[in-house]
């Protein structure tokens, strides 16, 4: 890094057209500043007191006609400002399909980063070059912000919820990750950041992690630990949903409303099982809130996904 | 044989120079005729004093915040001071300052002399909105005594109801009571304008400044009840553990955020629409022409405020609200834009085949017309969503506001300070420290906050206390301007309370303006008027003339009046 | 004393900056009117809340409100919904110059509001006997049931403060009435009713949301 930067990198497909519209609005509102300050300043001149300059009435073509022009004028700039910037928004919010997934749990005054085989990391995330990556964030506490400004991408993190945030890096390199959403004492200590490495650079990187085994697996070994198969198994005693294949699927919730089986659905079963139950189901299940950490509902997750998914699949 | 002349009426006597006295003059009541006047004159005056004492300890926090901010690793304040002192400068700033200044000081003392009325609509009513803004702000002080608060002025929870461990209810319950303050004088002036209006005063008569305050109570009445009932549930949350805003139990930190910002967005255009009226008002008169386009600034006034109130989630693109409703934000905050840029427009057509003179009054409102130009271009930036991704919680955010705020509404003040000085002290000012440091605001306030903008996008978060290296010569820079600025803020503190007391006498007008506080003495005796003026033409009914008439008396340089 | 009487006695009503009684009054409502608009803003955002809170976890709302005791919440409302027609009959009775009615009814007025005060208390009550104040003992276990009773608890309050309110500025209208310290024809009187009216609404509307609606 430069040691007097006065703009950022473009490291992500986001980047250039992010600027591009920077630049027309740093031109578009440079010369309407410009054009003011010189009017300003010509007429300041011109017809400062006791000048020869012409005075008298105004003519009414000025009055009107110039009142209506540069109002109409305004208002399409800002219509064409707006469309613009509209349309880079929509595929900037709307991650794709098939996307690599990385979780984000953040919490005072770091950041937790776990992969989905499980690699865990703490305020530092890698990530392959030109792969659209999704992150999945939460929060253990209060909101904070995850902050990439050479990507150009930002996104609140909520607690008790999942947001989402997508990007694709087109450079290699080490790029600064801020907290942008104050979050308490050391707001200002969140920082850390984000690798970008060659595809073959990460695949390495990613199997030295030695993580004990996938989270898939690891999600399983709960499954078993915590007593959910004690409950969860097809042709077993107690009349509970059977997971395989629920991933994905739209399901009826007893109060008639139906539900998407995504992460979020899966997290409030785990942590809330008495609020919107599926129907069909007695309200029986047990809430495992504070039994379980985020980690290991992401495990969790991630070997309910492995037992099938219907993503895609007909609602 | 010579006519008898009638006996003078010693009681009529004494009744015209009760009614002709000034309102500065003690009625032998002592600091008690101060602390209890309804004199919407003297109200004003109160406000003033202590809108004045809270910018200083706004401005002691910014002092701290830009000089710790000369190096990245902070050297005098800890984290946690550094946080307390961000969140200070903002609840000061904003509540006590900026949205009272102009509104509580030249609105309290103005508008029934705009009108020709002989006060408010409810004249208790308005020293009670006094003394809630005080109580409110004493409330927000023993906070600061006793540790502070460290949640920002947005007051975010979960961090602020759950996990704070600053004083936040005592501090929300003294912003709570000065929001009470703040709607009572938005229910006095909208009375005072419908009810209490001159004969002949109609509606398209009235000064731009009237429309302004017109419109700024409205929105004062309308959006302050809810803030108050969303900070009155944070309160409760601190004080009672009712857990409205709880993500883990069910509840919603969003919903906060919408809340606080249906208020907080229309709260800037309480601080911004006063200040254009008195832009309005100086620039007709030392351009001495018509305002272009009066009914045209009039239908923007309007539509700023009431578009205003549907802007709000441009605060929240990167909230986790939907794409959708950001799209809608995105749209409508396009659109209010676009009364502003006429407004602009408008201001500069005036100068057109004027007759300009450029007193310190219309040096501070030209500023204004820059500043306030850049401040609002930004803002274009931040409705477009994928910059505002960008840029939200960056200095660039910080720049922008400050740009229209600081950089808009206070130099709109000094603007309007230095044009009714003699309406309201009955003495002039001097006019080339005037001059001077209006040109040092304006250049010191562009060296503080331009490099802001591009600190926010290279990225540097605001709220941080220690940053990355790379950032510093721009905070250096910032710190510099700031340190001009704070000399230019000074000198008017310095040369006007000299001007209260040495100043030379000033005539009734003495800039031979326009409007209905002009046509009475200056300062104006007690109840405004003699006699009910009657109103027959427009306002700003300066003719258009080859050649300026020569003015009553121009105010002369203090200085070179003793020669 | 007769009515009369007792009206010649009190002060003119007109006061600065009014050379007219009949601006005065029209002032005086136009400005309750603006503040009432205030307090619709005050309220309406907390109703806001409130729906949008429940529409996030309806199920849990449900069952939260059927724990709200609806005979305690009818009692009040026939109250109060009384205390407005005693109060619109002071005020008449007063542009009626009917001085003693015009008291009488106010302290009625006053005294209904202290009686819907009780009845509230005793509500109160039984609800914290029932542990349903959000917190560690709360009934209903960790889940939004604590935000409808959080709710509960911040409208009612709420609403209990804007009545103290009212009746201490109707015991005002009453003392100072009767002692002749106020004439009839002071426009404070359709002011503070106003205020009432708007009071009274509040729970007409909050008595639905909080008690009836939510439970179906």
């Amino acid at each position: 890094m430069s040691a007097f930067p006065i703009f950022p990198r473009e490291a992500s497909s986001f980047a250039p057209k992010t600027d591009a519209l920077y630049f027309t609005l740093v031109v578009l509102s440079g010369s309407i500043a410009l054009l003011v300050f010189a009017l300003i300043i010509v007429f300041a001149v011109r017809y400062r007191r006791g000048s020869s300059a012409p005075r008298g009435a105004l003519p009414s073509l000025i009055k009107n006609e110039f009142e209506i022009g540069w109002t109409s004028a305004t208002l399409f700039v800002f219509l064409m400002l707006f469309w613009w910037a509209g349309s880079n928004q929509i595929e900037q919010l709307l991650p794709p399909a098939q996307a690599m997934e990385i979780h984000v749990v953040a919490k005072q005054w770091m950041w937790k980063i776990q992969h989905a085989n499980g690699a865990r990391e703490i305020n530092m995330l890698h990530a392959p070059i030109d792969e659209p990556i999704r992150l999945d964030m939460t929060s253990q506490d209060v909101i904070h912000s995850f902050s990439v400004p050479d990507f150009r991408i930002k996104q609140d993190i909520l607690p008790g919820r999942y947001v989402e945030s997508w990007f694709r890096a087109t450079k290699t390199g080490t790029f600064r990750l801020y907290c942008t959403q104050f979050c308490g004492t050391a707001h200002s200590g969140m920082v850390g950041s984000v690798i970008i490495m060659s595809k073959a650079d990460f695949a390495s990187w990613l199997a030295a992690q030695r993580p004990a085994g996938d989270l898939a697996g690891q999600g399983r070994a709960l499954f078993t630990s915590l007593g959910c198969a004690g409950c969860h198994m097809p042709g077993g005693p107690i009349h509970a949903p059977d997971l395989a294949g629920l991933y994905g699927r739209r399901v009826p919730l007893s109060n008639g409303a139906f539900a998407l089986v995504d992460d979020g659905y899966i997290r409030d079963r785990i942590l809330d099982p008495r609020s919107n139950p599926p129907a069909g189901y007695d309200p029986i299940m047990p809430s495992f809130k504070g039994e379980v950490d985020d980690g290991e509902i992401l495990a969790l997750t991630a070997y309910i996904r492995s037992l099938g998914s219907s993503r895609g699949a007909l609602q | 044989m010579t006519d008898a002349v009638a006996p003078i009426d010693q009681a009529e006597l004494r009744r015209a120079r009760v009614v002709a006295a000034s309102y500065l003059d003690s009625e032998g009541g002592g600091l008690s005729e101060w602390l209890l006047a309804t004199d919407h004159k003297r109200i004003a005056l109160l406000y003033a004093l202590m809108i004045t004492a809270f910018f200083f300890i706004g401005g002691a926090a910014a002092t701290l915040i830009r000089l710790e901010l000369i190096s990245p690793h902070g050297h005098f304040l800890t984290d946690d001071e550094y946080n307390h002192v961000f969140t200070l400068h903002g609840i000061i700033m904003v509540w006590f300052f900026l949205v009272p200044l102009i509104p509580a000081t030249f609105g309290n003392f103005l508008l029934p002399l705009m009108i020709g009325a002989p006060d408010v609509a409810f004249p208790k009513l308005n020293l009670a909105s006094w003394y809630l803004t005080l109580i409110g702000g004493i409330c927000v002080l023993a906070a600061m005594m006793l540790g502070g608060v460290d949640t920002g002025w947005t007051f975010y929870p979960p961090y602020s109801t759950a996990f704070s461990n600053s004083n936040v209810a005592v501090a929300v319950v003294g912003v709570i009571i000065a929001g009470f303050g703040t709607i009572a004088t938005g229910v006095n002036f909208v009375a005072t304008t419908h009810t209490l209006r001159a004969p002949g005063m109609t509606w398209f008569r009235m000064p731009l400044f009237v429309w302004t305050i017109y419109a700024t109570s409205l929105v004062m009445i309308l959006a302050t009840p809810v803030l108050a009932i969303t900070l009155t549930l944070v309160a409760a949350d601190r004080l009672f553990g009712l857990p409205v805003f709880d993500g883990f139990r069910g509840g919603d930190p969003l919903l906060f955020q919408h809340l606080f910002w249906f208020y907080s967005h229309p709260a800037v255009y309480i601080m911004i629409l006063p200040a254009m009226g008195v832009v309005t008002e100086v620039i007709t008169c030392f351009a001495r022409r018509r305002v272009f386009g009066y009914a045209m600034m009039v239908y923007a006034v309007l539509s700023i405020a009431i578009i205003g109130f549907v802007v709000w989630g441009h605060h929240m693109f990167v909230s986790g609200q939907s794409v959708f409703a950001s799209l809608v934000f995105s749209f409508l905050s396009f659109i209010v834009a676009v009364p502003s840029a006429i407004k602009v427009f408008n201001w500069t057509a005036t100068l057109y085949r004027g007759q300009i003179t450029f007193e310190a009054p219309m040096l501070y409102a030209l500023g204004f017309v820059g500043l306030f130009t850049i401040g609002g271009l930004t803002g274009l930036f931040l409705a477009s969503v994928p910059i505002d991704i960008q840029v939200t919680g960056t200095y660039f955010v910080v720049a922008h506001f400050h740009y229209v705020m600081v950089g808009g509404a206070v130099s709109a003040y000094f603007a309007g300070l230095h044009f009714w000085w003699p309406k309201i002290t009955g003495r002039l000012y001097p006019e080339s420290w005037a001059r001077f440091a209006a040109a040092l605001m304006f250049f010191g306030f562009n060296f503080t906050f331009f490099p802001q903008f591009i600190l926010g996008y290279l990225g540097m978060p605001r709220r941080y206390h220690v940053y990355p290296p790379e950032f510093q010569p721009l905070n250096v820079m910032s710190s510099a301007g700031a340190v001009v600025l704070a000399a230019a803020y000074l000198m008017p503190l310095g040369y006007l309370t000299w001007a209260c007391f040495y100043g030379k006498p000033s005539p009734a007008n003495p800039w031979n303006a326009k409007g209905l506080e002009w046509q009475t003495s200056s300062p104006p005796p007690k109840r405004n008027f003699l006699r009910t003026p009657i109103v027959t033409e427009g306002p700003y009914d300066y003719h258009d003339l080859d050649i300026a008439p020569e003015p009553q008396a121009r105010p002369v340089d203090a200085a070179r009046a003793h020669d | 004393m007769t009515e009369t009487a007792l009206a010649s006695r009190a002060p003119d009503p007109l006061r600065e900056p009014w050379s007219d009684l009949s601006r005065q009054r029209e002032a005086a409502t136009l400005g309750m009117w603006l503040f009432l608009m205030s307090e619709m803003l005050f309220f309406g955002a907390l109703f806001m809340a409130f729906s949008f809170s429940r529409a996030l976890d309806p199920a849990a709302f449900a069952e939260a409100a059927r724990h709200a005791e609806i005979a305690y919440g009818a009692a009040n409302t026939a109250v109060l919904v009384t205390s407005s027609l005693t109060i619109t009959i002071a005020v008449r009775a007063a542009n009626a110059e009917r001085a003693t009615l015009a008291t009488r009814l106010l302290a009625a007025t006053a005294l209904l509001g202290v009686a819907f005060l009780v009845i509230k208390g005793f509500e109160y009550r039984d609800d914290l006997r029932n542990h349903l104040f959000p917190g560690h003992d709360f009934a209903l276990g960790e889940n939004a049931t604590q935000i409808f009773w959080a709710f509960y608890w911040a409208m009612t309050g709420i609403h209990a403060i804007h009545l103290t309110v009212g009746v201490a500025l109707v015991l005002r209208l009453f003392w100072l009435v009767r002692g002749g310290r106020m004439s009839l024809a002071s426009p404070q009187l359709e002011v503070t009713s106003l205020y009432w009216h708007l009071v009274d609404a509040f729970w007409i509307v909050l008595f639905p949301v909080l008690y009836v609606a939510v439970r179906a």
